[in-house]
């Protein structure tokens, strides 16, 4: 079957359960283009030959004797900050290099009660922090489309993999837009859920009132199954929202006659792309086609995003990261005095200079006489945006903008300016502080054929309506898909 | 005018359990400068009476039952630990 790899879920699930293809030939399909590609994308840190192999064989078992889930027998990689047990789970950072978790993510449980196949672990900005996988402590991947590009972050591999058919679909986490920026680099599609739809348990935590672990696919209706497979209420998250469920029943609905769709203003300013602004426009232009209101809406705080995200963000962290103390787990420095310089050499040469820089900002925003006017001005300019969406989400059902001002960036543009790649993040920044989900679909190309990605977000826990919108997009646009050459 | 001084990057750095070579210090004290300089832009909006947003999802308290499950094998989480004897993690003496 020579066109194996570039099926998706749903084309394999039909190849799988009438018995025309197995699972055990997916994998060994895959896991031959990794050994074949990947040493030019880099796409994963650790690939788990023997488990998925094993996990295919059980695969095809299951589905022999009838117990066929959505994602069964179905290769998936994963993104290397969600917890795999007796997996290497290093975040790409010195840090965890030897880290093997004693227990599974929910996520991963979950995946695993579907008999999902893991074919490995993606590469990732150290701790996920940053837009373009350059501050992974191991190596930097490569953007398919152009191995001279980043291929976005922070989970650039969870992105570069599905883009150069290196797995089905992967796992991502976004605290503020590291699935969404790199989906739209890389022309997959993928989703940040609401805030609390995903368990956060096994997930290695950057911010923990932004993070969400969420799908990366090659189209809108896997992301869907995947959203399901791995959404709903987890007691060990007591951020999971109660009695939380997605069901993908109308998702694939060809109608979205009557739906608002709001453009706001301020997501398109200078700075932005002109091949980005217009494939973006045409979008929400096709939209009006297609039967939806189409308006123009104002999110007016959305210019205090990033500083308020940055406080916000580095804060959490600065607190979440005190854990890797060179005690429990991880490295430790290997020449110490005593325990405060056991602490400090184990800090200072485990992390790398990304994190050490929203260590040192966090700690600062949260230290004493700064609290109030860092802290907690940052968390009442959050109040204000989350405010902007609420009166936007009165008028409209969608929000429709770009993902990232520009297609995707050459390495080491801009990876010497701190402040220049936080500024990348512009757009998608505003969900993950509202909480509201929010997905990035490929809407055109640019002249030097990079990818461009539209986002549309939604009202908290609106995961169907923006789906089924995204659906429709994706049908109208009918972009003749092509796979780029790696 | 500087925002951080060297000798605030270097109390920062002890808070967070951190050291810097003096060149890294001089970087770290211009690029925080720069992104605190940047967040100032907070300082323009009048947020007086606004709540602040912990969580962007109204949570209430969590409650469950208090049940006595099984934990991990203490076998399994010391392989993790860089230093460890008989279930328990070593370092360097404190007293």
């Amino acid at each position: 079957m020579e066109n194996l790899l570039d099926l998706s879920i749903g084309e394999l699930r039909r190849l799988l359960d009438n018995k025309e293809i197995t699972s055990q030939e997916i994998t060994r399909a895959y896991l031959e283009r990794i050994k074949e590609v990947d040493p030019r994308i880099k796409s994963y840190v650790t690939v788990t030959d023997d488990l998925a192999m094993a996990q295919a064989r059980e695969a095809d078992e299951r589905i022999k004797r009838g117990e066929i889930a959505p994602l069964t027998g179905i290769p998936l990689g994963i993104k290397d900050v969600i917890c795999t047990k007796d997996v290497k789970t290093t975040c790409s950072s010195r840090m965890l290099e030897n880290f093997f978790p004693p227990y599974d993510a929910t996520v991963i449980e979950k995946l695993n009660s579907q008999g999902a196949v893991m074919l490995g672990k993606l590469n990732m900005d150290e701790f996920a922090m940053g837009s373009s996988t350059e501050n992974s402590a191991f190596f930097e991947t490569r953007n398919p489309w152009d191995t001279e590009r980043i291929p976005g972050g922070s989970s650039g591999g969870s992105a570069a993999s599905v883009a150069a058919r290196l797995c089905v679909a992967s796992l991502g986490s976004d605290t503020g837009g590291s699935i969404r920026q790199p989906a739209s680099h890389c022309g997959v599609v993928g989703l940040k859920p609401t805030y609390g739809m995903v368990s956060r348990f096994g997930l290695v935590a950057f911010a923990s009132s932004l993070d969400q672990i969420g799908p990366l696919a090659r189209n809108v209706e896997d992301c869907a199954i995947l959203l399901e497979a791995i959404s709903g209420h987890d007691e060990r998250d007591s951020t999971s929202i109660p009695k939380v469920s997605f069901s993908r029943d109308g998702v694939l609905e060809k109608d979205i006659k009557g739906l608002k769709v709001g453009f706001p203003k301020e997501y398109f300013i200078e700075g932005l792309q002109q091949e980005v602004e217009e494939a973006v426009k045409g979008a929400i232009n096709l939209f009006e086609s297609l039967g939806a209101e189409v308006k123009e809406v104002s999110l007016p705080h959305t210019e205090y995003a990033i500083a308020t995200y940055y406080i916000i963000a580095t804060a959490e962290a600065s607190s979440n990261l005190s854990r890797y103390d060179g005690v429990k787990y991880g490295f430790r420095a290997k020449e110490y005095e005593n325990l405060m310089d056991m602490y400090k050499k184990t800090r200072a040469q485990g992390f790398g200079p990304e994190v050490k820089r929203r260590i040192m900002l966090g700690t600062y925003c949260l230290s004493a006489g700064y609290y109030d006017a860092f802290y907690k001005k940052a968390s009442q300019v959050r109040t204000l945006i989350i405010n902007d969406f609420k009166n936007a989400f009165k008028e409209v059902d969608i929000i429709a903008a770009p993902v990232a001002p520009t297609t995707a960036f050459k390495l080491g543009e801009k990876v010497n300016d701190p402040l220049k790649m936080y500024l990348s993040d512009i757009f998608t920044i505003p969900v993950n502080l509202a909480g509201i989900p929010g997905l990035s679909m490929p809407c055109g190309f640019d002249q030097k054929g990079l990818p461009i990605g539209i986002q549309l977000m939604a009202g908290h826990l609106q995961e169907k309506t923006l789906l089924r919108t995204a659906y429709n997009l994706q049908e109208a646009l009918k972009l003749s898909f092509k796979w780029p050459e790696v | 005018m500087a925002r951080i001084t060297l000798e605030e990057v270097k109390h920062v750095a002890h808070l967070a359990r951190l050291e810097f070579s003096q060149n890294e210090l001089e970087s770290f004290k211009d690029q925080l400068d720069a992104i605190l300089e940047f967040v100032a832009k907070l300082e323009d909006l009048d947020t007086e009476g606004v709540e602040p947003t912990n969580h962007a999802i109204e949570i209430f308290n969590c409650f469950r039952e208090d049940k006595v499950k099984d934990s991990l094998d203490i076998k399994d989480v010391m392989k993790n630990a860089p230093q460890g004897e008989e279930g328990s993690f070593v370092v360097p003496r404190i007293i």
